[in-house]
């Protein structure tokens, strides 16, 4: 008691520290009310953080170019995209390769409106050379069977890419050719395949034997049919005729002895020469040949990406840096300022017109205040699609207001006023909707103000309207605060009933984002706007935290 | 002052009537005068209708018949915040936005006073009830008592010259309450300040009042100073909620000028003053308080009837002894007697003979 070292811990009867005595009586207590809110606490991790927190990562995710493209992304990387040529040859020929996996997996088209976004008219580009690769390919077979028939044979090639028993297998190759070909087919290769890349062969022939396994775990492992058997995809034989003409062949092919030596020499002796991919390229599309192209795919080949981020504040992702968008395409930023503005009124005009409602409720005696209440919650009991459904009805050219007003003569029957498809009518329509959100806590507040701070006002001096204004409504700010919050936050991101009454320029963000999800598809800008709303929201909580204090703030 | 006149009557009430519901009266008929300077209380039970005489007098409620003058200008249709009078309430109703000093500063602002009179003025005020270093504080970081003392101060920092105030002891504990009963008093005093306050608790009346005035369903039963109150309750009502009290019930049997001789529901006689019972063979309520009743037989006058009672219970109080007897049939017949030196304590069990003095035992209405 009369200790005068204060400064080492205090101790429990038992010696222990006080602090982590008291800690364990705390944490059964701690671990049970865990358990209590343990259901809601999962249910609300799964249904509803985790999807969000994967619809978010949407915005910066941007696996598709490389996992699409991966040996074009490395080689482009390589290329200046800045200057003014083109990129070399092996870009083309990788490109071709990538592209062509990709077309069989029928997977050319997604990544073709990925870059669309960025660039119209990528779409159309890859989904055209998607149908024409095969063409060049079925060249080469003819050229390699005028050299040697056996390579127009199905078992030739497999004799030749499978490791025999007792062959070093490239386990490297075929593993990564699996985990490429789970990705582009959203499907895990499961299926028995018997075939195994040859380590020699994949040193003497790189890209031939990278295409036909691809192909073989597409057939084997995807499609479960028999590899032997089946017909390889056309760029196998380009990419033979690629191998075979690469420096050092010759050298690399004295020293073979695998399967199909012989015929390989036939090849080697013939006098080839590689394929022109970017003559192949430019014919199928002279676009190919345009440098705009191969930038948008290099600016776009990252993982991460802030591009959807720059899109969603009308800006894009060049070469040289983040851009202004061209004039036409600038939407984004005003629709977030409209957004901003509408909500803001909204948020006025339910502070209007709730004030003297919450004002009555908390000053009429209980039984015409539970009446009144009920009135306010009526719009609760309805659905949100009838009350906006009923305010079309309402509001528009040949609806029952513009009636009522040409009726009475306030208006031409020729000049009906328009309260619908433009702010006006959304403004009325999410007022209406938001009212109750905002009554309720001011109730919830002004009901705790005592009628006796008036009293005193008024027994002090003060004017009815001295009271009020001095007395009543600085006690009446924490439940006007709370309202706008709710109403504010509510509005932002409010969707069903813009859409509704909202017309072209009566909508808001939210609409734009419903838009990039269901129509345009671009989820990627659809996250980005979403997660830049969410930082709008919270952003606007803290400031006011900062300047009212979220703990003044009562919702009941 | 006690005596009041109405002619300088400062507050006046004319045959006031309340009703709420145009059904039942709330304030039955009131009449009643303050002079200039009186401390009066208002005391009742709850629902008698005092606390509806304070709001009316404040402007809160409207009577619904008679005339309410405020130094004989009749008040019925001034609003509230142009009568001038400063109240108290019962829950102080600090303005809880604003410090102590912008509270005390409110009313001289909404009288458009300039700022450094105000200053002066609300130093002046927080000064007289001690408060003068909390002016930048919020009432919520004041105890019950300091807001009590600034909400005083509010009331009395624009000058008025009447003061109400509502039950405003009724949050704090004893001891403070009874500080600050005593604060009261001496500011109202000193400040030569009218003051109508209402409470429901007796010591509380009976402590601070020049005059108090008792209410129950909705009239004045007495008004009075306390002594005079307590001592001599006009009916049966005042007598029981003034004070502890011990009541017989019987039946007049002779009245002879100051004193009657009532025959008891249990057939003994006794001897007492008859209030407001005039008829021999009516009944009545006889009230003793229980400090006169005498057990001592060499202090009671010769000749007077005694009646027998058994000791039930004996309490010690400290200062007072507290016997509960059994006497004619009541079980609850309390005697206090002083805790003097040569004073007897009782036994349960004991049998003794009581009685009093004809005047200290009012014969009252039924």
């Amino acid at each position: 008691m009369t200790k005068t070292a204060t400064n080492e811990p205090v101790l429990a009867a038992d010696g222990t520290p006080l602090k982590r005595s008291l800690a364990r009586a705390l944490r059964v207590q701690k671990m049970r009310a865990l358990a209590l809110i343990a259901p809601l606490l999962i249910f609300v991790m799964i249904s509803f953080i985790i999807p969000i927190g994967d619809m978010l990562f949407r915005s910066v995710e941007n696996k598709i170019v490389e996992n699409t493209l991966p040996y074009t992304v490395d080689e482009l990387s390589r290329w200046d995209g800045t200057g003014t040529e083109l990129p070399p040859e092996p870009v083309y020929r990788d490109m071709y390769f990538d592209l062509f996996l990709a077309a069989e997996l029928k997977r050319h088209t997604r990544l073709g409106s990925r870059l669309n976004y960025e660039a119209s008219g990528m779409s159309s580009l890859f989904r055209q050379a998607g149908r024409k690769l095969d063409d060049p390919g079925k060249d080469a077979v003819k050229l390699l069977k005028s050299i040697d028939p056996v390579w127009g044979e199905r078992d030739t090639y497999y004799t030749l890419f499978n490791a025999a028993a007792g062959d070093a297998v490239n386990q490297d190759l075929l593993a990564a050719q699996q985990s490429r070909i789970r990705w582009l087919a959203d499907e895990t290769p499961t299926g028995e395949m018997a075939f195994a890349p040859s380590q020699n062969v994949s040193d003497l022939l790189p890209l031939a034997a990278r295409v036909y396994t691809s192909s073989a775990v597409i057939t084997g492992m995807i499609e479960n049919k028999d590899v032997a058997k089946s017909k390889p995809m056309e760029s196998l034989y380009l990419a033979l005729l690629q191998d075979v003409t690469r420096p050092g062949f010759q050298d690399d092919l004295a020293a073979y002895d695998g399967p199909q030596k012989d015929a390989l020499t036939a090849l080697a002796n013939a006098g080839l020469s590689a394929p022109n991919y970017s003559a192949i390229f430019a014919d199928i599309d002279e676009n190919w040949a345009d440098i705009e192209t191969w930038r948008v795919i290099q600016t776009h080949s990252g993982e991460f990406t802030n591009g959807y981020f720059l899109n969603a504040i009308d800006m894009q992702k060049t070469p040289d840096g983040p851009a202004v968008q061209p004039e036409n395409k600038r939407v984004l930023i005003q629709l977030f300022i409209r957004t901003l503005i509408m909500s803001l009124t909204i948020m006025g005009s339910c502070i209007l017109l709730g004030y003297p409602i919450a004002w009555i409720l908390s000053n009429v005696p209980t039984r015409q205040a539970n009446m009144l209440m009920i009135l306010v919650l009526l719009p609760f009991w309805t659905s949100l699609l009838v009350r906006t459904s009923a305010w079309k009805v309402m509001l528009q050219q040949q609806g029952v207001i513009n009636d009522v007003l040409v009726w009475v003569g306030l208006v031409a029957d020729d000049a009906r006023l328009v309260m619908i498809n433009n702010q006006f009518g959304t403004i009325v329509a999410m007022t209406h909707i938001l009212l109750p959100f905002m009554i309720l806590p001011m109730y919830s507040v002004m009901q705790t103000i005592n009628p006796s701070y008036l009293r005193a006002a008024k027994s002090l001096g003060a004017t009815n309207w001295t009271a009020f204004w001095r007395v009543y409504f600085p006690q009446s700010i924490p439940g006007i605060g709370a309202g706008s919050i709710l109403v504010f936050i509510l509005s932002i991101g409010y969707y069903i009933t813009p859409e509704i009454v909202g017309g072209t320029k009566g909508v808001f963000i939210s609409n734009r984002i419903a838009y990039h999800i269901s129509s345009s598809l671009n989820w990627g800008l659809a996250a980005a706007l979403g997660t830049i709303l969410l930082a709008v929201v919270l952003g606007l909580y803290w400031c006011y935290d900062k300047i009212v204090g979220i703990d003044n703030v009562k919702l009941g | 002052m006690a005596d009041t006149n109405l002619n300088d009557a400062f507050v006046e009430f004319e045959r006031v009537q309340k009703s709420y519901d145009g059904e039942n009266l709330v304030v039955k008929d009131l009449n009643l005068a303050v002079p200039r300077g009186e401390f009066l209380t208002m005391l009742g039970p709850s629902g008698s209708g005092k606390t509806t005489c304070l709001m009316m007098l404040a402007g809160f409620e409207t009577a619904t018949h008679g005339d309410i003058r405020l130094d004989g200008v009749s008040i019925n249709n001034i609003p509230p915040h142009k009568r001038g009078i400063g109240m108290v309430f019962q829950n102080y109703a600090l303005f809880p936005h604003m410090t102590i000093a912008e509270n005390l500063s409110f009313p001289l602002e909404v009288r458009k006073i300039g700022k450094d009179e105000r200053e002066k003025k609300v130093k002046r005020a927080l000064d007289m009830v001690e408060m003068g270093s909390f002016g930048g504080r919020r009432p919520a970081q004041l105890s019950g008592g300091q807001q009590q003392r600034v909400a005083l101060a509010r009331a009395l920092v624009f000058e008025p010259e009447l003061v109400l105030m509502d039950e405003p002891l009724g949050a704090l504990d004893k001891q403070l309450r009874e500080k600050m009963q005593f604060e009261i008093t001496h500011l109202a005093h000193n400040l030569g300040i009218t003051t109508v306050y209402v409470t429901h608790d007796q010591t509380e009346a009976l402590t601070m009042s020049d005059r108090v005035a008792v209410f129950d369903d909705g009239r004045i039963q007495q008004i009075d100073p306390p002594d005079t109150l307590y001592e001599e309750p006009q009916n049966s009502f005042v007598a029981q909620f003034i004070g502890e009290n011990n009541t017989l019930h019987g039946v007049i049997k002779e009245i002879k000028g100051d004193h009657a001789v009532v025959q008891l529901d249990g057939g003994d006689l006794i001897d007492c003053k008859p209030v407001n019972v005039s008829e021999v063979g009516a009944r009545t309520q006889v009230s003793i308080r229980p400090e006169r009743v005498e057990f001592d037989k060499k202090r009671l006058q010769e000749g007077v009837h005694t009646l027998k009672a058994e000791v039930l219970e004996f309490v010690y109080m400290g200062d007072i002894f507290r016997t509960r007897l059994r006497v004619a049939g009541n079980d609850d017949f309390i005697v206090k007697t002083r805790n003097a030196p040569d004073q007897r304590r009782l036994v349960p069990g004991e049998q003794l003979e009581i009685g009093w003095l004809p005047q200290d035992c009012r014969a009252l209405d039924a």
